[in-house]
């Protein structure tokens, strides 16, 4: 094995493409070897993984899908050691990692063969500059300075990040940060990449960016590629060998996208399809593997034409709803947090009562900003916040948050009481309200968010959902009339955004106004009413999300992008492509809410 | 965020340029020397230094001002306490008396007192100001380095630089917290009394500890799968050779130990004294 791999370091460069595509074709070398694998967790009474067998070989790009809670982040975990060396438990069956069994290892030996991207790259830089993050591997090496500066360049440069080299981490954008923890981990010699759920946290544009990155390593360098991910139709925007599906701790599919995508697998372990195949079942189409399915370029739709064309003609799009008496005015806000870098420029909006608003932009674009300053915890420079035909100007922040509710992304920035009931109370606590009322009021919220069962549990017991549930109940409990959620569905899968959405949605038919900002396509189109999209601290769109994310200047400006179905207009020749997004996402609405 | 407190910024002076060892040499016999000695003429001179090294270094004042009253109050509370529990140790010291004004029960100010908390005061005044600048011009993996370079473990040496790297989140973290928790009626301005607002301030806390322990386990998770740890020795990135300005400030800092030991010493007492 360890010949092979000198083999590989040997070969000039410029020709790891060709060797790539040998070691693809030619003898397959097994790199990843599940046999018979069970895991359980020490603190759990159950397995987490039964009876795996898996293998993956060398050069291979392969994708591992599954919901929360499936085991697939435990299946990634055992390839890169963290299992057992980290998180202990009880182990059955044998695992190899290039020829080795996992136990023979260090964690940190196992990281000369496994490179481990993991999510959310902010809370995981160590160094103060991207070089010096990018040399971390290379310090603990103990590789000498003259030879690590080179190695760092070079790998810096394989992501075409080398203009970045002396920035602090924390200053750059979401792509870039993804660049340097790439660079961090191909600056060793780790011929496995295991990438954790790249594109969590990720906007749509960075997470396409990511992906065709992997995809240009992966021809590039040949190595074996292993994505977890539950995005799966954004991983499949390049081609990968293999997609793994993992349900309830076992794998239930190994096969490839193409074939994936004709079986009903998705739809019974809760993974989002992609958009197109979406609308091509609404039209009744049936989808089989030759068709080629797995990208929307390479799909075969000369029997799908008919059907959609059909389809299209007896769906309608929904009409803009008119909005009644605004119940939120922003009129003309500046702000900036220190003089001369204003985040906000005059920006102005109306949300209407009963309305369910997103507010998108990328990262930095002031959309956090704008709740901030709505909620009182900053003042605005200029203009004025009206709630109700009331200027809030002279109100703090706890006579606001009788009216207007935020619910922060992190849960755990909110929950501050061990016990669920007393999180839910506190808020009625401390504003001395009768301990008999606040019993009432926390119960009826509490059914009302579902977690009626749990009313005694401790909070460290709750699913991360089940958390973001109790900060929205601790949020409800106010009666607020507006709520501000700050990226709701953020780290959860399908069926879990699916859960929280129709909840929210329920909420919002009883009459309470939402404000939701996100860059989750997928939430604009299924339940946004109306769409504010920010960019460089200005309002440069306000209209409906089916008009919004077609709208070329605006995805480019908010990091959003175009949807498949778009791509799916165009090349069946269907409809007007704008007009056949607008007519999907009515059509999708009408079969969630009838 | 709007001020970053206590934090490291890439300024260009000549404090900024020196390397992480010799700041952390400068700081340490510094503050050594000014525990030990009690000489008055010495704690002044050193004074005057570091006055003028804080503004060699242009420092902005706000980065520092919470963290400089905070110690304020302390150094208040220090002197009150000093003067409660021993109101005549200035007198045991210099074994001479003489009394200013007789206040109340057996506490009596006298000028040996007075002397006495004015040479303590004068040490915080020399020990607070090179404290402060150190931790505001050393980048943190350079203090790790050094600390390595200077024989401490690297991971003990790691672990302390990650924490100092972190500050600013923790504060960020700390921000968001509050402003949730003021939202739903724990308020922590002044305009709560006391007592309720130190236990607001308990129930902000535990959110913040936990996700900072969420934040360690993370950034933990991937230093080790980074391969951190792995071997006894590791080498630095950043590791740069001394160069002028290091011979200087520690030659320097030799000069001002050795002076101030001899000084302070040649009268065989740590203490000087103005009333013999």
């Amino acid at each position: 094995m360890e010949r092979i791999w000198q083999m590989y370091r040997d070969i000039p460069e410029g020709s790891g493409h060709v060797a790539a595509i040998e070691g693809r074709t030619g003898m397959k070398k097994p790199v990843i070897e599940f046999q018979n694998f069970s895991f359980q967790y020490r603190a759990q009474s159950e397995p987490t993984l039964h009876e795996v067998n898996l293998t993956i070989y060398e050069g291979e790009k392969v994708l591992i899908v599954g919901p929360s809670g499936s085991g697939k982040s435990t299946l990634a975990h055992c390839i890169n050691g963290l299992i057992p060396f980290m998180y202990e438990g009880e182990r059955s069956g044998t695992l190899r990692i290039a020829g080795e069994t996992i136990s023979d290892q260090g964690i940190t030996l196992l990281s000369d063969e496994v490179g481990t991207v993991m999510q959310d790259p902010d809370g995981q830089f160590v160094g103060l500059t991207v070089a010096e993050d990018i040399a971390f591997k290379l310090e603990n090496d103990a590789v000498p300075q003259a030879d690590m500066i080179k190695r760092v360049f070079e790998a810096a440069d394989t992501v075409e990040f080398t203009d970045f080299l002396e920035a602090s981490p924390h200053s750059l954008s979401g792509g870039q940060k993804q660049k340097t923890t790439l660079a961090g981990v191909l600056v060793s010699d780790a011929d496995i990449l295991l990438f954790d759920e790249p594109l969590a946290s990720l906007d749509p544009h960075t997470g396409q960016m990511t992906v065709e990155l992997i995809d240009r390593i992966h021809r590039e360098t040949g190595k074996t590629i292993v994505i977890i991910e539950h995005r799966l139709e954004e991983v499949l925007e390049r081609p990968v060998d293999r997609v793994i599906v993992v349900n309830e701790g076992r794998i239930v599919g190994d096969m490839t996208p193409d074939e994936l995508l004709c079986t009903d697998l998705l739809r019974t372990t809760g993974i989002r399809e992609p958009l197109y195949l979406n609308a091509l079942h609404y039209a009744g189409c049936k989808i089989t593997a030759a068709m080629q399915p797995g990208h929307i370029d390479s799909i075969q739709l000369d029997n799908c034409i008919q059907p959609l064309q059909q389809w299209y003609n007896c769906v309608h799009q929904d009409e803009l709803p008119v909005s009644e008496h605004p119940v939120l005015e922003v009129e003309h806000v500046s702000f900036g947090y220190e003089a001369g870098k204003p985040i906000l420029h005059d920006v102005s909006f109306q949300i209407g009562k009963g309305e369910i608003v997103c507010i998108a932009g990328r990262n930095g674009a002031g959309k956090s900003t704008i709740s901030k300053l709505i909620c009182g915890f900053y003042r605005p420079s200029a203009g004025r916040i009206v709630f109700n035909g009331r200027d809030l100007s002279g109100d703090t922040i706890k006579e606001r948050a009788e009216h207007i509710g935020f619910v922060m992304q992190n849960p755990n920035h909110m929950l501050s009481k061990p016990l669920l009931y007393d999180e839910v109370a506190l808020g009625l606590r401390t504003r001395g309200v009768h301990e008999d009322t606040i019993r009432e009021r926390v119960h009826e919220v509490l059914k009302v968010c579902g977690l009626y069962p749990f009313r005694s549990w401790p909070i460290s017991a709750l699913s991360y959902g089940q958390k973001k549930r109790v900060t929205i109940a601790s949020i409800l409990v106010l009666e607020p009339e507006i709520m501000i959620l700050d990226e709701p569905t953020a780290g959860q899968d399908f069926r879990h955004y699916n859960e929280m959405m129709e909840f929210l949605n329920q909420l919002n038919r009883q009459g309470m106004t939402i404000i939701m900002i996100t860059h989750d396509m997928h939430l604009m189109m299924e339940y946004g009413q109306r769409a504010v999209v920010m960019a460089d601290g200005k309002k440069i769109a306000d209209d409906c999300p089916s008009r919004v994310l077609v709208q070329p200047d605006t995805i480019a400006a908010a990091n959003l992008k175009q949807t498949s179905l778009h791509a799916l207009a165009v090349k069946s020749g269907v409809g007007e492509p704008n007009e056949f997004v607008g007519r999907f996402i009515a059509y999708d609405r009408g079969l969630r809410h009838p | 965020m709007s001020v970053k407190m206590l934090t490291y910024t890439n300024q260009n002076t000549p404090i900024h340029r020196l390397t992480g060892a010799s700041k952390l040499l400068f700081f340490v016999l510094w503050a050594l020397t000014a525990m030990i000695i009690y000489d008055t003429r010495c704690l002044l001179a050193m004074f005057v230094i570091a006055v003028v090294i804080f503004a060699v270094s242009r420092v902005p004042f706000k980065q520092y001002s919470f963290v400089l009253y905070l110690i304020l109050i302390f150094f208040g509370l220090n002197q009150i306490a000093i003067f409660l529990f021993s109101p005549l140790y200035g007198v045991e010291l210099y074994g001479t008396r003489h009394d200013i004004v007789h206040l109340f029960a057996w506490y009596t100010l006298t000028w040996e007192q007075l002397f006495y908390q004015f040479n303590v005061a004068l040490k915080y005044a020399v020990v607070v100001p090179i404290g402060l600048l150190f931790l505001l011009v050393t980048d943190p993996s350079e203090f790790a380095a050094s600390l390595n370079r200077i024989g401490v473990s690297y991971k003990v040496a790691y672990s302390v630089a990650i924490a100092l790297r972190y500050i600013p989140d923790i504060q960020q973290d700390f921000q968001n917290i509050s402003f949730s928790a003021q939202a739903r009626g724990i308020d922590i301005s002044r305009k709560e009394k006391f007592g309720k607002r130190l236990k607001n301030v308990v129930s902000i806390l535990l959110p913040l500890i936990l996700t900072s322990v969420e934040r360690i386990e993370k950034i933990s998770t991937a230093m080790e799968l980074r391969g951190f740890g792995r071997g006894k020795k590791r080498t630095w990135y950043r590791a740069r050779p001394l160069r002028k300005g290091d011979y200087i400030a520690i030659a320097m800092i030799l000069i001002i130990t050795v002076a101030c030991l001899v000084i302070t010493f040649a009268d065989g007492s740590r203490f000087y004294n103005i009333f013999k």
